[in-house]
């Protein structure tokens, strides 16, 4: 068969802080999808009876798992304040390119913020469990 | 001059082979992600997590476990959607595309047969 032309060439474009933002938006996504199996643990867990609980907290309380934690709320945070750019702009909301610069630096501070609240909250000791 | 058929104009199909659904069902779930989302880890911030007790009546009560149904049929749904987007992409060679996306829709729809059989018998446990 024919080759047939490709695109999009990433590649030829000058690197932009945008492309960055896209490309974390898919990351986190995917990174939030393997963090669907935590969640189904901990309900099964807690299905499971009461010494499976405790095991399960005490496994998901542990400090590995408190940093995987942490990477899965930071990538929600991102998510959630990137993905709300993307309904505004499907809506047909903020598409000139000052807008979505404006935009981008706004999620980069939400989602900054968002990870030093979901730190501060798995690692401080007051916080209990995971 | 489209090459496309009048009968593939009217149905809105693409190359892909089929309409606007997949693209549709992102965004709805992703909207019914906002609220469900935002509560959930409001009540994880409230709850203590090492009580089991605790949290199996916090899940089993009131309006809880419709909103946890909810949350994890639009978690999977999205999910879903968005990782067969990337294999769609990145995955080039068609046997191993197929096998991907195979994967990814097995995969997901386990994890939200086991969640919400977790849910059914938490909530036949603590509702008597």
């Amino acid at each position: 068969m024919r080759e047939r032309p490709l695109s999009p060439h990433l590649s030829v474009y000058r690197f932009q802080y945008t492309m960055a933002l896209s490309i974390l938006h898919r990351i986190s996504g995917v990174w939030m999808s393997i963090g669907l199996v935590a969640l189904v643990y901990w309900l099964a867990s807690a299905a499971a009876g009461e010494s499976e609980y405790g095991l399960a907290s005490a496994r998901l309380g542990s400090w590995w798992c408190r940093v995987l934690l942490l990477s899965w709320l930071a990538a929600w945070c991102y998510h959630f304040a990137n993905g709300l750019r993307h309904l505004a702009w499907d809506a047909g909301f903020g598409l000139e390119r000052l807008q979505a610069r404006r935009s981008a630096r706004i999620v980069v501070v939400v989602a900054a913020l968002g990870l030093l609240l979901a730190a501060y909250l798995l690692f401080c000791p007051r916080a209990g469990g995971a | 001059m489209s090459l496309r058929s009048p009968l593939a104009v009217v149905l809105g199909r693409g190359a892909a082979g089929e309409g606007v659904g997949h693209w549709w069902a992102q965004r709805v779930s992703a909207l019914c992600l906002v609220p469900l989302t935002l509560w959930f880890l409001v009540a994880l911030m409230r709850l203590p997590l090492t009580d089991y007790a605790a949290v199996s009546i916090w899940i089993a009560s009131g309006w809880n476990p419709l909103w946890l149904a909810l949350l994890l049929l639009s978690l999977v749904w999205h999910s879903r959607a968005g990782v067969q987007v990337v294999i769609e992409d990145y995955v080039h060679a068609p046997a191993a595309k197929l096998v991907a996306l195979l994967a990814n829709s097995g995969a997901h729809l386990l994890l939200l047969a086991a969640g919400l059989y977790a849910l059914l018998q938490l909530l036949l446990r603590n509702s008597s």
